[in-house]
């Protein structure tokens, strides 16, 4: 297991605990530089290269873990030492290589990954310590503190000890969870304008965790005011995504204040412009604050601002524009991406056996499907359950904050079906009411099975492939938020498009659009429709 | 992009599109020049390299005009060959052979991205302009309007499909490079594809508006480099230390007076100014826009008697194309910046080798990828007709319904018209 923490130890972690130094394959322990060892991005390898062993100095030896080949073990640590400007190795502590190059097969423990779907136990053939007790919107993964109580059982010292730091720690996950929840149900309740300013929150979390996940303390130090390049660019993004997506809802909003409407509508009309702008003042400004030894680490600083805001932020905004559309649309594809992980959590548990990807080594084949069938089976429960609910299935045309009410659409309203001959001898239902909308979420349920766990492995690959354990600690006992959500993201993508592509178009009848021609243009704008619209057509003839 | 400052840099004579900086011949000439061994073989390097890259420059300025003149869809498909070769040069910068040969079918999940992409991209650009071309045959129609309709969803299907494959060929010893990679890619097509696409964007609005900004980056370039050959004395920028103050503001000056001209000239040209509505590659004719139509002012005033001139009929583009200047003077060369600085970062001298003497595509292409951009959403946001409305309107009825629909919707417009004009009366 890594402990590698970009950040103080955690409450109840090993590393908070006085340790003898270990004995095997164990580096110097560079605990108070280890956070800025950790952040090597499009470094050369040979140049910091034994860092991932440092990070094993945590450990104690029976699960060390070896990742490195022998070369970088034994050859390169003595450069790393030189190299880096950390203070020298605490007294008393020998950096042993001789080990490296062969570490005992049975001390092996495998990676443990903090992923989305349920581990398949929680440690190596111990059944016995899972959390599965969390609710529905908990995401599980082995914690820090999990780890020291297997280890002892191996060796079977201060056994009262580490059970009391295993059940501490879950009952801090079980206390965040909790509190996540009932945040969440919270907002839920209060609407559409409170969840975005809660996506909001979340992105503005998530982007600082991956902001100061790859920097390098001593390289930024020569660079003051290159943290707010990224920021800017953030809020650049922010004002391009919402802007798009909000801009009717924004307008409907002020219709009522002639000099606000003018204001607004002047924005918009000029939103892409001034975005631009925006983002080209950026650009300028990180040219200008190039410099001569950190052309490199900068480039790849502006390489990952720019990744982090297209993989995480674009993929969070569509969240908001799916509430916009309806609140079903946002809460269905949530859920059945926390009822996937729980439930592939426990049939992984009752019933894993096969191995599914090597990337993430704990969860089988068994988990995966059973996982799927649950989800899909749920998708149609559940989306008949929550299109009972006015406040979930109506869209919201403004960013106002109080009841809505509306037709439901053909979406939403109940047709009959006959059941086939046999049923209504046995039982006594004659027919079901199913809405169309649920034939939706299946589809919704399939992607959230199959496609959307692949965010999660994304990110664990990710993880292995920089040496972290967690993106951050914001949450206590679930690591940090971009952890909760990478599934989430992939999942908001698929709904919106979904959504646009086959679910919006069905409502965009010729009465819709003639309504909407009437309704929004002007006299002149109308017949300039018509004559465009005369001129498509008599080409076509 | 500016014009160097170096004195052995003799190739000021090159006219139209050249764009010039030091190139590894001439630094061995400057260092000849220093240590003074075997001159004469030296002059001729000079010499032969010089050559070569005017017999390049040429071909390159005759293929361009050649084009241009061929029409919309010549130049489209120009682009898309610059951009194949762009994305072919960026792809093997950053490879290291080493890593993969152990990962066979890595380098095609570059491909199926960028491809991805360009459907993507090119399908929401020219949508109306296909919906205009295929109206005759009617199953034709519908397969194009189906792939419209469906369009975002199936570009999203292919990149998900390139994102499983990418997580399903991650490999224990690689994982960190392969991230690179796929991070890599995503940047590629993020700053130089999206940027050129907008170019395709430009020239079905009106050749005017691809041609324009281009030639005023080739002007500002030419311009910087004979004002800092001659006039050259402090240093502008770190990043590159040939360029100077002298040369900037030289070129600054330069490049919108000659947007202001270049504007008048091209803006009497029918094929430069009308939008192209469809792919057809024929002679466009069309009412000139109102942007293009000669207003007249007097000079009455202002100008002696004996000055010939009375009035002066500017278009109105011409301002237009002052703002286009200025943005290609000051902010286009940061994009050339940035490929120096980018190149100094990773320790590379061209992106490539493509054209002889000059190095890759990519070279030539960077700052006019900056421009393309600012291009299009100058043209969006300040000189189209503020339709907004209509056009997302518009654009709904061509996705969302069929034919039958779209004429059912004609019809009860006309309708509702012809109620409303009964009830004024």
């Amino acid at each position: 297991m890594f402990f590698f923490q970009p950040t103080p130890p955690r409450q109840g972690s090993l590393l908070s605990r006085p340790r003898p130094p270990p004995a095997t394959c164990v580096l110097v322990m560079l605990r108070a530089r280890s956070a800025l060892e950790s952040r090597l991005w499009l470094e050369d390898e040979a140049a910091a290269p034994g860092f991932s062993l440092v990070v094993q100095a945590f450990q104690k030896p029976s699960l060390t873990m070896v990742f490195k080949s022998r070369r970088a073990c034994t050859a390169r640590v003595p450069s790393m030492l030189i190299n880096s400007s950390s203070p020298p190795p605490e007294p008393g502590t020998q950096p042993t290589l001789t080990s490296c190059s062969s570490p005992p097969a049975a001390n092996r423990t495998r990676w443990k990954n903090p992923k989305m779907q349920r581990d398949n136990g929680s440690g190596d053939g111990i059944p016995g310590t899972p959390s599965p007790t969390h609710g529905a919107r908990v995401r599980h993964r082995k914690r820090s503190g999990d780890v020291p109580s297997d280890m002892n059982k191996t060796n079977g010292s201060n056994l009262l000890l580490n059970d009391r730091n295993k059940y501490k720690s879950m009952l801090v996950r079980t206390y965040s969870s909790l509190w996540m929840m009932a945040g969440f149900v919270f907002l839920i309740y209060m609407g559409h304008l409170y969840i975005w300013a809660m996506v909001v929150v979340i992105q503005i979390f998530m982007a600082r965790e991956l902001f100061n996940l790859l920097r390098k303390a001593n390289e930024d130090r020569q660079l003051p005011g290159f943290r707010l390049l990224n920021w800017h660019f953030f809020f650049t993004a922010m004002l391009f995504a919402y802007g798009r997506f909000l801009s009717w809802q924004l307008v409907n909003t002020v219709t009522s204040d002639k000099l606000l409407y003018k204001l607004v509508s002047g924005l918009i009309k000029y939103q892409m412009f001034i975005c631009y702008f925006l983002y080209i003042a950026g650009f300028v400004w990180f040219i200008l604050t190039l410099k001569k030894k950190a052309y490199k680490y900068q480039f790849s600083q502006y390489a990952w601002t720019h990744m982090i805001l297209l993989m995480v932020f674009a993929q969070s905004s569509f969240t908001v524009a799916n509430i916009y559309e309806g609140i079903f649309w946002f809460l269905l594809p949530a859920s059945l991406i926390a009822i996937n992980d729980v439930a592939a959590y426990f049939f992984g548990f009752f019933f894993g056996k096969t191995p599914l990807i090597k990337l993430s080594p704990k969860k089988t084949w068994e988990g995966f499907l059973g996982a799927s069938v649950t989800t899909m089976l749920s998708a149609f429960v559940l989306a008949n359950f929550m299109g009972h609910f006015q406040w979930l299935t109506c869209p919201r045309k403004d960013l106002s904050t109080g009841w809505l009410h509306c037709d439901p659409g053909p979406m939403f309203t109940p047709e009959s079906y006959d059941l086939p001959g046999w049923i209504p001898r046995r039982f006594p239902w004659h027919e079901v009411a199913i809405m169309p909308i649920q034939w939706h979420a299946l589809a919704l349920g399939l992607f959230a099975s199959i496609i959307a766990p692949f965010g999660g492995f994304f990110a664990s690959g990710f993880k292995r492939a920089f040496k972290f354990k967690d993106f951050g600690d914001s949450i206590p006992g679930h690591g940090g938020f971009t952890d909760r959500m990478d599934c989430q993201m992939v999942m908001a993508v698929f709904a919106y498009i979904y959504y646009q592509s086959f679910v919006m178009v069905q409502d965009l009848s010729v009465e819709t659009i003639l309504e909407q021609i009437l309704r929004n243009l002007t006299f002149e704008e109308q017949h300039d429709l018509y004559e465009q619209l005369g001129n498509l057509l008599t080409r076509g003839n | 992009m500016q014009k160097d400052t170096s004195s052995s840099d003799a190739s000021a004579s090159h006219v139209g599109r050249v764009r010039h900086r030091r190139r590894p011949t001439e630094a061995t000439t400057d260092g000849n020049r220093t240590n003074g061994p075997a001159l004469l073989a030296n002059d001729q390097n000079k010499y032969k390299s010089m050559l070569i890259r005017t017999y390049s420059t040429i071909w390159m300025i005759g293929g361009f005009a050649l084009i241009v003149y061929m029409g919309h869809l010549y130049i489209c498909a120009m682009v898309v060959v610059i951009q194949i070769f762009m994305a072919k040069e960026l792809f093997n910068l950053l490879r290291k052979s080493s890593e993969e040969k152990q990962l066979p079918g890595f380098r095609l999940l570059n491909w199926h991205v960028f491809f991805t992409a360009m459907l993507f991209t090119y399908g929401r650009f020219l949508s109306r302009q296909l919906v205009n071309t295929v109206n005759s045959d009617h199953l034709l129609y519908k397969v194009v309007s189906g792939l419209i309709k469906y369009q975002m969803f199936i570009c999203y299907f292919l990149y998900i499909a390139g994102f499983v494959w990418f997580i399903l060929t991650l490999k224990k010893k690689t994982y960190k490079y392969q991230f690179k990679q796929y991070a890599w890619t995503h940047m590629i097509l993020l700053m130089v594809f999206a940027q050129s696409s907008f170019t395709v964007a430009n020239i079905f609005e009106g050749m005017f508006w691809f041609l324009l900004p281009a030639s005023l980056i080739v002007i500002n370039d030419i311009a910087a480099y004979l004002f800092g050959f001659f006039l050259g004395r402090t240093p502008l920028i770190k990043l590159s230390p040939k360029k100077t103050w002298e040369g900037f503001i030289g070129a600054s000056v330069t490049t919108i007076i000659s947007a202001f001209v270049l504007a008048n000239v091209m803006g009497h040209f029918q094929w430069l100014t009308c939008p192209r509505k469809d792919l057809s590659t024929g002679w466009l004719r069309c009412d000139p826009d109102p942007m293009f139509k000669p207003e007249h002012y007097s000079l009455g005033e202002w100008v002696p008697q004996w000055f010939p001139w009375k009035e002066v009929a500017l278009l109105p583009v011409q301002l237009h194309a002052l703002a286009l200047g200025l943005f290609a003077s000051i902010i286009a060369p940061f994009g050339g910046f940035f490929a120096s600085g980018f190149k100094r970062a990773f320790k590379i001298k061209d992106f490539g080798d493509s054209i002889p003497g000059h190095g890759g595509i990519t070279d030539r292409m960077d700052c006019q990828m900056v421009m393309a951009v600012f291009a299009y959403i100058y043209h969006q946001s300040f000189i189209l007709p503020q339709n907004y409305s209509v056009e997302i309107i518009l654009d709904q009825i061509i996705r969302n319904l069929t034919f039958e629909e779209q004429k059912f919707l004609y019809q009860q417009l006309g309708e509702i018209f012809h109620e409303m004009q009964l009830m004024q009366r």
